[in-house]
C-alpha cells in the first residue's frame, strides 16, 4: 500500500518538476524572442513549414467537421423541431471550439513532431552544441522562429478552417437536408458575434505556441541516440495535445465565463 | 611574461554520483598544441565542453588570456567563445545548409559578415582543406566521413580562430584518411599559429598532432609532458595506453570469463 502512494507521490511530483523545467524553458525563449539578432529567413521557413504545409490538413478536418456537425445537430434537433439552430450551432461550435482545437491537434502531429525530431537530431549530432561554438545562441537560431510562426501561423490557418467549417455544414444543409439557402447563410450570420470569432483567433495563437513549445522543448532535451529522440517525438505530441485541451477550457474560462 | 594562452586549476565536474574530473590543473602556452589521451569515458570532452563553457565546472578556474570564464556572464563568454574554433568527433554539421553555408556559419551568423564576401572565404578554406568549389553546394549527408570531416575542419578554422579544439578528429576515419586529416590540422594550425587542445584515443594521431601530451585517469592529468617524452614517461598507466595493453594498472569495467 504504501508503496503503490509512494509511486504516485513519485509520479506526481516528476510530473510537477517537468512542467516546471517546461516554464523555465519558455521563460528564457521568450526572453530571446523578442532581443536581437532576429532572423527573419528563418522564421519566413518555418512559417512556409508551419502555415502553407498545414494547410490541406486543416482543411480537410475543419470542412468534415462542419459537414458531420450539421448532420449530427440535425438529427438530435429534429427531436425537438428546432432545425433552424444548425446554422448557428454549426457557425459557433467551428468559430469558439472546434476549428481551433482540431487545427490545434493536428498542427501538433505534424509540426510539433517535425520540430522534436529535428531539433532532437541536432541535439544527439552535437549541431546544437557547434551552434553554441559558433557564436549562435541556440534559441534564437533554433526555438524563437519557429515560436513566432506558430503563435502567427495557427491563427490564420483557423481562420480559413472556420469559413471551411462553416461551408461544410452548409453543403450538409443545402444538398442533403434541403435547407434554403439564403435563409441558413442569414442565419449563420445573425448568431455571429465578433468576439466568437476573435476568441477562437486567440486560442490558435495560444495552441500554435505551445505546440512549437514542446516541440522544441522535448526536441531541445533529448538525450541518448534514436531511441531518444523517438522518445521525444513522442513526448513533444502528448504534451502539446493535452496543453492543447487544458489551455482550451482556460482561454474559454476567461473569455465566456460571466 | 604573457599570461598563458589556456589555464586550468582545479577543475572539478561531476554527474550524480559520477565524479568525472576530478581537479585538473594545466596552462597551455600559446601556440602549443595539447593532445589529452585517455580512455572512453574518461571526460575528456566535458573537459572541452568545460573550456568551451557549454558545461558548468562545479569548481575550479579557466583562463583564456588571463581571463575567468567559469561564471563569467554570458557576453565575457561569448567574447571568449569568438577566439575557439571547434572540429566536433561526429563533424555535426548542420545537414539543413549546404557545404559552404556550413563552413561560412560563423562569418554570416556570428559576425554578420555579407553572404558573398562569406562564401568567397568559405571557398578558401574548403581549398585549403583540399575540397574543390563544386562540393560547396552539395549537402552534407552527400558526402564521405571522410569529406565530412574536412568540411568540419573548415568550417573550425573559418574564422581565423585563435584556438581550436580537435575532438575526435580521426574516429571513424580508415588510416590512410585519418593521416589525410592529421596533416591538414597540423598545416591549418601551423598557418594559423592557434594553440589547439585535441582529444583523442588514436596515439598515431596524437603522435603527428601534438607538441604536449597529457593523460586522463580517473579524472585527473596523472602524466603531462612534451610530446617527444611520450615514450619515457615512466608511468605505467601512460605505457598501458600507448601500448594499447589489456593487461596493466589501467583496469577496464569489463567482466572476465
Amino acid at each position: 500500500m504504501i508503496g503503490i502512494l509512494a509511486t504516485i507521490g513519485r509520479a506526481f511530483l516528476e510530473g510537477l518538476a517537468a512542467l516546471g523545467r517546461l516554464v523555465i524553458f519558455a521563460g528564457a525563449a521568450l526572453g530571446h524572442m523578442v532581443r536581437p539578432p532576429f532572423y527573419p529567413r528563418l522564421i519566413g521557413r518555418q512559417m512556409i513549414e508551419i502555415g502553407y504545409f498545414s494547410l490541406p490538413v486543416v482543411a480537410l478536418t475543419t470542412l468534415f467537421s462542419g459537414m458531420v456537425l450539421a448532420l449530427q445537430s440535425y438529427t438530435g434537433f429534429a427531436r425537438f423541431s428546432a432545425e433552424s439552430a444548425i446554422a448557428t450551432v454549426v457557425v459557433l461550435s467551428m468559430t469558439r471550439e472546434l476549428a481551433p482545437v482540431l487545427a490545434g491537434l493536428m498542427v501538433a502531429g505534424r509540426i510539433g513532431a517535425a520540430m522534436a525530431a529535428e531539433i532532437g537530431t541536432m541535439r544527439v549530432t552535437e549541431q546544437i552544441d557547434a551552434l553554441t561554438v559558433l557564436s549562435t545562441d541556440p534559441y534564437k537560431y533554433l526555438v524563437a522562429p519557429r515560436l513566432i510562426a506558430g503563435a502567427t501561423m495557427l491563427p490564420l490557418l483557423v481562420l480559413i478552417g472556420d469559413i471551411l467549417g462553416v461551408f461544410g455544414g452548409y453543403l450538409v444543409a443545402i444538398y442533403k437536408l434541403d435547407f434554403n439557402a439564403a435563409a441558413y447563410l442569414r442565419r449563420t450570420a445573425d448568431y455571429l458575434e465578433f468576439m466568437d470569432v476573435v476568441s477562437g483567433l486567440v486560442k490558435a495563437a495560444v495552441f500554435g505556441f505551445l505546440v512549437a513549445l514542446t516541440g522544441c522543448y522535448h526536441g531541445y532535451n533529448s538525450k541518448g541516440g534514436a531511441r531518444g529522440v523517438g522518445q521525444a517525438t513522442t513526448n513533444a505530441v502528448v504534451s502539446a495535445s493535452i496543453l492543447i485541451l487544458v489551455f482550451n477550457y482556460i482561454i474559454t474560462e476567461l473569455f465566456f465565463a460571466r | 611574461m604573457s599570461p598563458p594562452k589556456i589555464e586550468l586549476s582545479g577543475v572539478k565536474k561531476a554527474f550524480g554520483e559520477k565524479i568525472v574530473l576530478d581537479g585538473i590543473d594545466y596552462a597551455l602556452p600559446e601556440g602549443e598544441s595539447l593532445v589529452v589521451i585517455g580512455g572512453s569515458g574518461s571526460g575528456k570532452s566535458v573537459l572541452l565542453k568545460c573550456i568551451l563553457g557549454i558545461i558548468r565546472p562545479d569548481a575550479g578556474s579557466i583562463r583564456i588570456d588571463g581571463e575567468e570564464t567559469v561564471g563569467a556572464g554570458s557576453e565575457a563568454r561569448e567574447k571568449v567563445r569568438g577566439k575557439i574554433g571547434m572540429l566536433f568527433q561526429g563533424s555535426a554539421l548542420f545537414d539543413s545548409l549546404p557545404v559552404w553555408q556550413n563552413v561560412a556559419f560563423r562569418l554570416i551568423q556570428g559576425q554578420g559578415m555579407e553572404r558573398r564576401q562569406a562564401k568567397e572565404i568559405a571557398l578558401g578554406k574548403l581549398a585549403q582543406v583540399g575540397l574543390a568549389p563544386p562540393v560547396a553546394e552539395l549537402y552534407p549527408a552527400e558526402l564521405s566521413g571522410g569529406m565530412q570531416k574536412r568540411v568540419a575542419l573548415a568550417r573550425a578554422i573559418a574564422s581565423d580562430p585563435e584556438i581550436i579544439f580537435f575532438d575526435e578528429p580521426t574516429t571513424g576515419l580508415d588510416p590512410i584518411m585519418a593521416d589525410v586529416i592529421n596533416d591538414l590540422i597540423v598545416a591549418s594550425v601551423k598557418k594559423l599559429g592557434a594553440t589547439t587542445i585535441s582529444i583523442t584515443h588514436d596515439m598515431a594521431s596524437a603522435r603527428k598532432i601534438a607538441t604536449r601530451i597529457a593523460m586522463i585517469y580517473g579524472g585527473k592529468f596523472i602524466w603531462a609532458g612534451e610530446a617527444k617524452d611520450i615514450d619515457r614517461s615512466g608511468n605505467a598507466h601512460v605505457d598501458q595506453f600507448i601500448h594499447g595493453r589489456a593487461e596493466g594498472p589501467i583496469q577496464m569495467a569489463v567482466r572476465r570469463p
